[in-house]
């Protein structure tokens, strides 16, 4: 889901055209990517930015909120170069128009891989920038005079003498009659004339977040819509075997029960009379042929299979002749469980399927595909389905896929009218596209000096490329697989990482934060400690000593030393761990303080985070990402675990899957440094970082290297 | 069967089974989205309202049960005591990510105020122990609550 990963550079080319929209004012189409017909008299009525005559301006939003703060964020793109008051823009999410809206680097319209200020750094900018020239020559014609002799300014356009001004929306019908500058003609600000990116700006969405009033896809209720509650088989690949319909109509309010391939749906008045017809249909289930999946077996599978070569990701210098040759070897084997994502919101979908079209009400990171599940399931051509996007109740890649969409469209062909498909809580555990299982072999050598002369990585684990986009795969290399792996920070004279893709039996994987690097980062950063402590050198003396010709990791990871006062002493049974990444974009060095009480017990105390993400949107934002980041995989790397025995996954909702609670949040400090640099991700940076800065913090304390996740108390007692 | 009960200051009634949860019976049937569906199994506090003040998880609390108590949801938090001044906390500390348990995290650090004014960062945890935020909200949960009860 990275730069690298995609491969794809931000396409330079832009498309511009201004257009009267009848009724609307101006609207500056910047259409993104390879050219696509706009003439032919077509008109496009939606892009980025909208105008009214009353001078309202409504900015339309190409990336999904979901707390990351993206609305705020794309939203002071546009407003830095149009000239507006970021508070006096109105804010709309955009339908499925991939031509219009989609993402310069996914080349689908979605939102992941911490890539949506990376990829529309640049065209929201244009977009803002376009309008502003295109409003300065409206007022310039209308005042008779030379667009050079005018400025605009909080939705204004003043003439520089100050003698006359006019609104935006007084220009508005001028400015649509004018031709779209071409885009070199479109002047960029400096960005040392940025007011308004770079400041902790007020986001846009809280408001409806402190009275209950914003709609999320759980809130929508078309008139006339029924709840239903589903059940999907617990082992996947199974089908109802028996569902006793009678008996679940018979409860107050259950008005429908729906069978499809794979789960049983109760449709009722509301969601409580669903969820209680849905159990008095007693549904039984044939299992099919994964009832007999166990982790136990996946990880015996995984541990077999990753002793055989994987697929060569990066093979430089002699790993060999520096492993026979070492002073010192380490070998090391380092596990990761699968995770589930457990987002505040419930999956749900609400369909209505017409005879001509399809309509849904959901939160998606993904509308490209969530029309193509819509199309696929109805039958439908893709333009005849749409999408009523929402705000989210929290990603973190389970959004990405359009599972929960499938299911819902499923059910709703069999009913007339709206249906409104909620999972429960359990549902949602039970029945996740799960962080993979990953199993990592590791082989290292250092010199009489102390310095790697030999690297070896080996990942073995499910290819999320593999399923989703085969064309993504390198020679056997899965580029997620090993994002973090193949390019560590350091100075490694003799590198060999291998792909090995072991695919479980009857699990689905797929994205969860962090990708690629919320895996790998935690594996490298903690080998890298492992040579530090076998070269009995400091971790952070030996981090510089091998990223002397990386400066940007070498800068953040010195200001986090200072900020956490590394060196400094501790008590017995605390420690410190640091971890350095450079992952979607921005370098990141995290170091954390732990305590490991004489029960096993780990705490967190505190976390200092230094971050270089290039030229930056919302200094806030990006404090909040690393808070929100760190937490997110604090909870994974103290908790999370997902399991199977029989086929079934044996955690259900939050009591055994369990969420880092408000006693357990240490305090995390946020250092930015600046830089002019492009701006890298941040919504997934800190995810990735926590794991090892936290294990080495263990190892810190108590001696004890955590190689295998969740964090296993038990093994850390006094 | 009819039940009638008082919620933000007016009588609803609604013909519902008697073990109905009360968060089925303010969303579904009676519209009022604020309150959220987090786990149904009061584990995660997305579902919190108050019951006559009382901080209550209203997933797991049946219509039956309520009676004429008196019931208070995230739409009526300015109402409340402290609400005003948590919200304004809420804002100016940028305290939500995706905001959907932000209703149940405010009115249980509502209920919370009313009963101790001046919580210390012990308090703040107990009260709030039972709230989950998966985005990781949590020390600006304890710096807004403080910046509202000051």
């Amino acid at each position: 889901m990275s730069n690298s990963t995609l491969g794809s550079r931000l396409d330079r080319r832009q498309f511009l055209k201004a257009s009267a929209a009848m009724g609307s004012g101006l609207v500056v189409n910047l259409t993104l990517g390879p050219a696509v017909a706009l003439g032919g008299g077509d008109f496009v009525p939606n892009a980025f930015i909208r105008i009214n005559r009353e001078g309202t301006v409504t900015l339309v939003m190409p990336q999904v909120e979901m707390g990351q703060g993206i609305y705020t964020a794309q939203a002071m793109l546009l407003a830095e170069e149009l000239e507006v008051a970021l508070e006096a823009v109105k804010l709309e999410p955009a339908p499925v128009n991939e031509a219009l809206y989609g993402h310069p680097m996914l080349r689908r319209q979605m939102t992941g891989g911490s890539t949506s200020i990376r990829a529309f750094w640049t065209p929201l900018r244009m977009a803002g920038a376009t309008a502003r020239a295109l409003l300065i020559q409206a007022a310039a014609k209308e005042w008779n005079t030379d667009p050079a002799t005018c400025h605009a300014q909080d939705g204004f356009v003043f003439e520089y003498s100050g003698a006359r001004k006019l609104a935006y929306g007084q220009l508005v019908d001028t400015a649509a009659s004018l031709p779209a500058p071409s885009s070199d003609m479109v002047k960029l600000k400096d960005p040392r004339e940025f007011k308004l990116l770079g400041t902790p700006a007020k986001r846009l969405d809280t408001p409806g977040k402190v009275d209950g009033s914003l709609k999320y896809g759980i809130d929508a209720f078309p008139n006339g819509a029924k709840i239903a509650a589903i059940s999907i088989s617990p082992v996947l690949g199974g089908k109802p075997k028996s569902v006793d319909e009678q008996a679940a109509l018979q409860v107050k309010g259950v008005r429908q029960v729906v069978l499809t391939d794979s789960a049983v749906a109760v449709l009722a008045d509301h969601t409580a009379a669903a969820k209680k017809g849905l159990e008095a249909a007693a549904v039984e289930w044939d299992d099919g042929p994964n009832a007999q999946v166990s982790s136990a077996d996946i990880i015996r599978q995984l541990d077999q299979e990753s002793l055989e070569a994987g697929a060569v990701a990066r093979s430089e210098g002699d790993v060999a002749k520096g492993l026979d040759n070492a002073v010192a070897r380490v070998e090391a084997i380092y596990q990761l469980p699968f995770l589930s994502h457990a987002a505040m919101e419930p999956m749900n979908c609400t369909v209505h399927v017409r005879e001509d079209a399809c309509e849904l009400w959901v939160g998606t990171q993904n509308l490209s595909a969530a029309k193509q599940a819509a199309a696929t399931v109805t039958g439908l051509a893709p333009e005849r389905i749409i999408i009523n996007n929402h705000i989210v109740g929290g990603g973190f890649g389970r959004r990405l896929e359009v599972d929960g969409i499938t299911h819902a469209v499923k059910v709703a062909m069999q009913v007339k009218g709206p249906v409104k498909v909620i999972w429960s809580r359990e549902e949602d555990i039970q029945h996740g596209y799960y962080r993979p299982y990953y199993y990592d072999r590791m082989s290292g050598a250092i010199d009489a000096d102390g310095n790697p002369v030999a690297w070896k990585h080996r990942v073995s684990g499910s290819s999320i490329f593999a399923r989703i986009a085969p064309g993504a795969m390198q020679n056997g290399v899965d580029p997620d697989g090993v994002e973090g792996a193949a390019h560590p920070p350091y100075k490694l004279p003799a590198i060999h990482v291998e792909f090995k893709q072991v695919e479980p039996q009857g699990v689905l994987t797929s994205w969860w934060r962090g990708v690629g690097p919320s895996h790998n980062v935690f594996v490298v950063e903690s080998f890298i400690d492992e040579l530090a402590a076998a070269a009995k050198a400091d971790p952070v003396e030996y981090r510089k000593r091998l990223l002397t010709e990386n400066p940007r990791a070498l800068r953040v990871l010195d200001l986090a030393a200072e900020k956490a006062e590394w060196g400094k002493p501790v008590p017995s049974r605390r420690g410190r761990g640091v971890a350095v990444q450079f992952a979607f974009g921005t370098y990141l060095a995290m170091i954390a303080d732990a305590t490991v009480g004489a029960d096993g017990t780990v705490r967190v105390l505190r976390i200092i985070t230094a971050v270089d993400c290039g030229l930056t949107v919302n200094s806030d934002t990006i404090a909040a990402q690393m808070e929100g980041g760190a937490l997110y995989g604090l909870t994974a790397a103290l908790h999370g675990a997902i399991t199977l025995k029989d086929g079934r996954v044996e955690q259900s909702n939050f009591d055994n899957y369990q969420p880092l609670r408000i006693e357990e949040a240490p305090h995390v400090e946020t250092h930015i440094v600046p830089s002019a640099e492009p701006p890298g991700g941040i919504g997934e940076a800190a995810t990735s970082a926590v794991f090892p800065a936290v294990t080495n913090a263990i190892f810190a304390a108590v001696g004890k290297r955590v190689r295998t996740l969740p964090v296993n108390t038990d093994e850390l007692k006094a | 069967m009819n039940f009638t009960v008082q919620i933000n200051g007016r009588t609803h009634s609604v013909d519902v089974d008697g073990d109905t949860p009360l968060l089925w019976v303010i969303r579904d049937i009676l519209g009022m989205t604020g309150t959220k569906f987090g786990c149904g199994q009061a584990l995660c506090g997305a579902c919190t309202v108050h019951v006559d003040g009382a901080p209550t998880r209203s997933c797991i609390t049946s219509i039956e049960m309520v009676g004429d108590s008196q019931i208070t949801t995230i739409e009526a938090l300015d109402t409340l005591a402290h609400g005003k001044a948590l919200q304004q906390a809420w804002i100016e500390l940028e305290v939500p990510q995706c905001g959907y348990c932000q209703s149940g995290q405010l009115m249980s650090a509502a209920a919370l105020l009313a009963e101790n004014p001046r919580p210390t960062d012990e308090d703040i945890n107990d009260a709030m122990s039972g709230n989950v935020c998966r985005c990781g909200t949590y020390q600006r949960i304890r710096a807004a609550i403080k910046q509202a009860s000051a």
